[in-house]
């Protein structure tokens, strides 16, 4: 596909092709702030710090989690094990991120790597395991899930307040700090890794696994990183929802619902779930599309009864976008592939 | 024994027996535990209990078999059994013949609207059908919230799920029987099911050979649904009552038997005699950890250390080389 737009957009200039190669982040992005304002529009408090931040934690996590479903998706797999990665990484956090200020940054890079071994498992039994990503992250996420119900039977536990109060908190400016923490992680996960020889590769092996194979690509190598990465990312967002919540919870809805939310928030943010295009950031965007509306349906004083169905009306839609393209096909044989 | 292993491997038939192989393994292992495993009681109950699993697998496969994904299986199921029990309360007496018919036909409806979106709007199956699940659910909070319909199971439903009518057969198993010679003979001995094979093999090729693709994706995916559906409408009766969230744990296990039964997760291979010991192995599997009395966590984390590990003996794909 994305071969095609390549040839036929050519001629365009530098700014001209960027633009349209990213188009689906744009989109994204548009989509965000057009709800984002009715949003605040709406509600009775305005434009508040407080708002503000509540609005960012929640928003933040599945926008981490979206990140970390994006790498695999781009090399046309997909980890369906992000949000059972999520829980264990909240449960495991609940019991070591506490006590003297050491201890806890010893606890965060545990939970850290913990979270890398698990998307590095996934890549493993991928890479060298041959099987399919599906069911096999399937399957680990049932395990991860397990881990994390041994980890914590019962919901309790704690986390050290201090990070967690500065984390959830706002800066002085009235920023959110989540959303600090979101920039750090793009800047320090996903833009080396998509400016790396890997993270091209990953592109590469998403629209022609095949030819980027021919062309020398360590496809095995690349795979391990993107799932190790896709681990720790989906690890960094059980940390901050410990952080949010102060407690761990093994709850196997809670990781259902965002590995599913993870998927769409990627379909929205315009990556291809055919691999091969798209970006992070515009999951990240598609993330907090989806969690806004969420917020939206609430302030409009819609029932509470209809939320669930208008949020799956409005998910469909937004996933439906994408027929539009149908009308442009010439050929009917391009629909197939 | 390297030749007789490549043989069948050719053949295709290598992961059922594999399969088998690891049931009958389950079972000594079980038998070993507790004599009771080997009792025709125990292995009737299984049967029944296999036939909710089995049905939903049966819808789950056929779309797999596309090289599709059916996610709204949860609540599709849980639709299945609300709205057949929901028909018995609205319309009385003419309900309660109605029900099971109404209940499956909502769960083809909503596989209907699956099969639009995938087969006609070309929308990824994975997202589309997780967006029906989140829409079905939706409906299925409005109705059970707003309106309190009647969420008892109407005694030919119970019937259909609990009763032994012939031979001491259970009736699930019965229904499990009916649907699955129907798929054999869907996928073997009519041009739809030869075309569901093509497309899953390749759906561009399909389509260039004639074959209405989209037709054929969208048959799928309405069967799927009203595969789902006729699960809810036995799990109602088996547990006299309809409730939300009851399909939840019916989506992995119905992929993992599929797959387990050696249907190639993109589709185009695979067949029904696969599924049914995929079924039971997950069944068989799931019963032992329960009676062994293994906290959660141990079973969460054998159950799927076991299909990786299956999995890796026989469902690996090719090396990219070749």
């Amino acid at each position: 596909m994305t071969g095609k737009q390549r040839t036929a957009t050519d001629w365009l200039p530098d700014w001209r092709y960027r633009l349209h190669e990213q188009r689906g982040t744009w989109m994204a992005v548009a989509m965000f702030v057009l709800i984002f304002v009715l949003y605040i529009a709406k509600h009775p408090s305005g434009l508040t710090v407080p708002v503000l931040t509540t609005a960012a934690n929640k928003g933040v996590l599945l926008a981490v989690v979206a990140m970390a479903q994006t790498l695999p998706v781009l090399t046309s797999g997909i980890d369906l094990s992000v949000g059972m990665v999520f829980v264990l990484a909240n449960c495991l956090a609940s019991h070591l991120v506490v006590g003297s200020s050491l201890q806890a940054a010893f606890g965060v890079v545990v939970v850290l790597a913990v979270g890398a071994l698990c998307g590095f498992i996934n890549g493993a039994i991928i890479v060298w395991g041959r099987l399919q990503p599906i069911i096999t992250t399937l399957a680990t996420g049932t395990i991860y899930f397990g881990l994390a119900l041994g980890l914590r039977p019962v919901p309790g536990g704690d986390v050290h307040a201090g990070l967690a109060d500065a984390l959830t908190g706002a800066l002085p400016g009235g920023v959110p700090a989540m959303v600090l923490v979101l920039v750090v992680v793009i800047l320090l996960v996903w833009v080396p890794y998509r400016r790396s020889a890997l993270g091209r590769a990953a592109l590469a092996i998403g629209s022609a696994e095949g030819a980027a194979y021919m062309s020398g690509v360590d496809i095995g190598r690349t795979k391990l990183l993107t799932y190790t990465l896709a681990g720790l990312l989906a690890a960094i967002g059980g940390l901050l929802l410990t952080f949010v919540t102060y407690s761990g919870e093994a709850s196997s809805a809670i990781g259902g619902v965002y590995t599913l939310n993870s998927i769409a928030a990627v379909v929205i943010g315009g990556t291809s779930l055919a691999g091969g295009a798209g970006s992070a950031i515009g999951s990240v965007f598609g993330a907090l599309v989806l969690r806004t509306i969420g917020d939206l349906l609430f302030v409009f004083d819609l029932e509470p009864l209809w939320q669930p169905l208008f949020q799956g009306l409005i998910l469909l839609a937004a996933v439906s976008l994408g027929a539009v393209q149908l009308l442009k096909v010439s050929n009917r044989l391009e629909l197939f592939k | 024994m390297q030749a007789l292993v490549l043989r069948l491997r050719q053949s295709g038939h290598l992961p059922v027996l594999a399969a088998a192989a690891c049931t009958l393994a389950l079972l000594l292992v079980g038998s070993l535990y507790s004599s009771n495993f080997l009792s025709a009681q125990y292995l009737l109950q299984q049967l029944q209990i296999a036939s909710f699993l089995g049905i939903v697998a049966t819808g789950a496969m056929l779309v797999i078999l596309l090289g599709g994904i059916d996610l709204s299986v949860p609540w599709v199921v849980t639709m299945g059994g609300v709205m057949s029990a929901a028909a018995a309360g609205w319309w009385g007496a003419t309900g309660e013949m109605l029900a099971i018919p109404f209940g499956i036909a909502c769960g083809c409806l909503i596989g209907a609207i699956n099969g639009i979106g995938v087969a006609y709007l070309r929308v990824p199956s994975m997202i589309f059908t997780l967006g029906m699940n989140a829409v079905a659910q939706g409906l299925i909070v409005v109705q059970t919230g707003g309106f309190a319909p009647q969420d008892r199971s109407t005694p030919a439903m119970h019937v259909l799920a609990t009763g032994r009518a012939l031979l001491g057969i259970p009736n699930a198993l019965l229904v499990w029987l009916v649907v699955g010679a129907c798929t054999v003979f869907l996928l073997h001995r009519t041009t739809l099911g030869r075309a569901i094979y093509a497309v899953g093999n390749r759906e561009r090729a399909a389509y260039l050979s004639g074959v209405d693709t989209r037709r054929v994706t969208f048959l799928c995916f309405l069967i799927a649904g009203g595969c789902s559906a006729a699960t809810g409408v036995l799990l109602t009766g088996y547990a006299t009552k309809a409730y939300q969230a009851m399909g939840d744990a019916y989506l992995l296990p119905a992929i993992a038997a599929v797959v387990l039964g050696g249907t190639h997760i993109l589709g185009g291979r695979g067949s029904y005699l696969g599924t049914v010991v995929g079924v039971l192995l997950i069944t068989l599997l799931q019963s032992i950890l329960s009676v062994m009395q293994i906290p959660e966590m141990g079973r969460q984390v054998i159950y799927g250390v076991v299909i990786i590990a299956m999995l890796l003996v026989y469902g690996r794909g090719q090396r990219l080389a070749q």
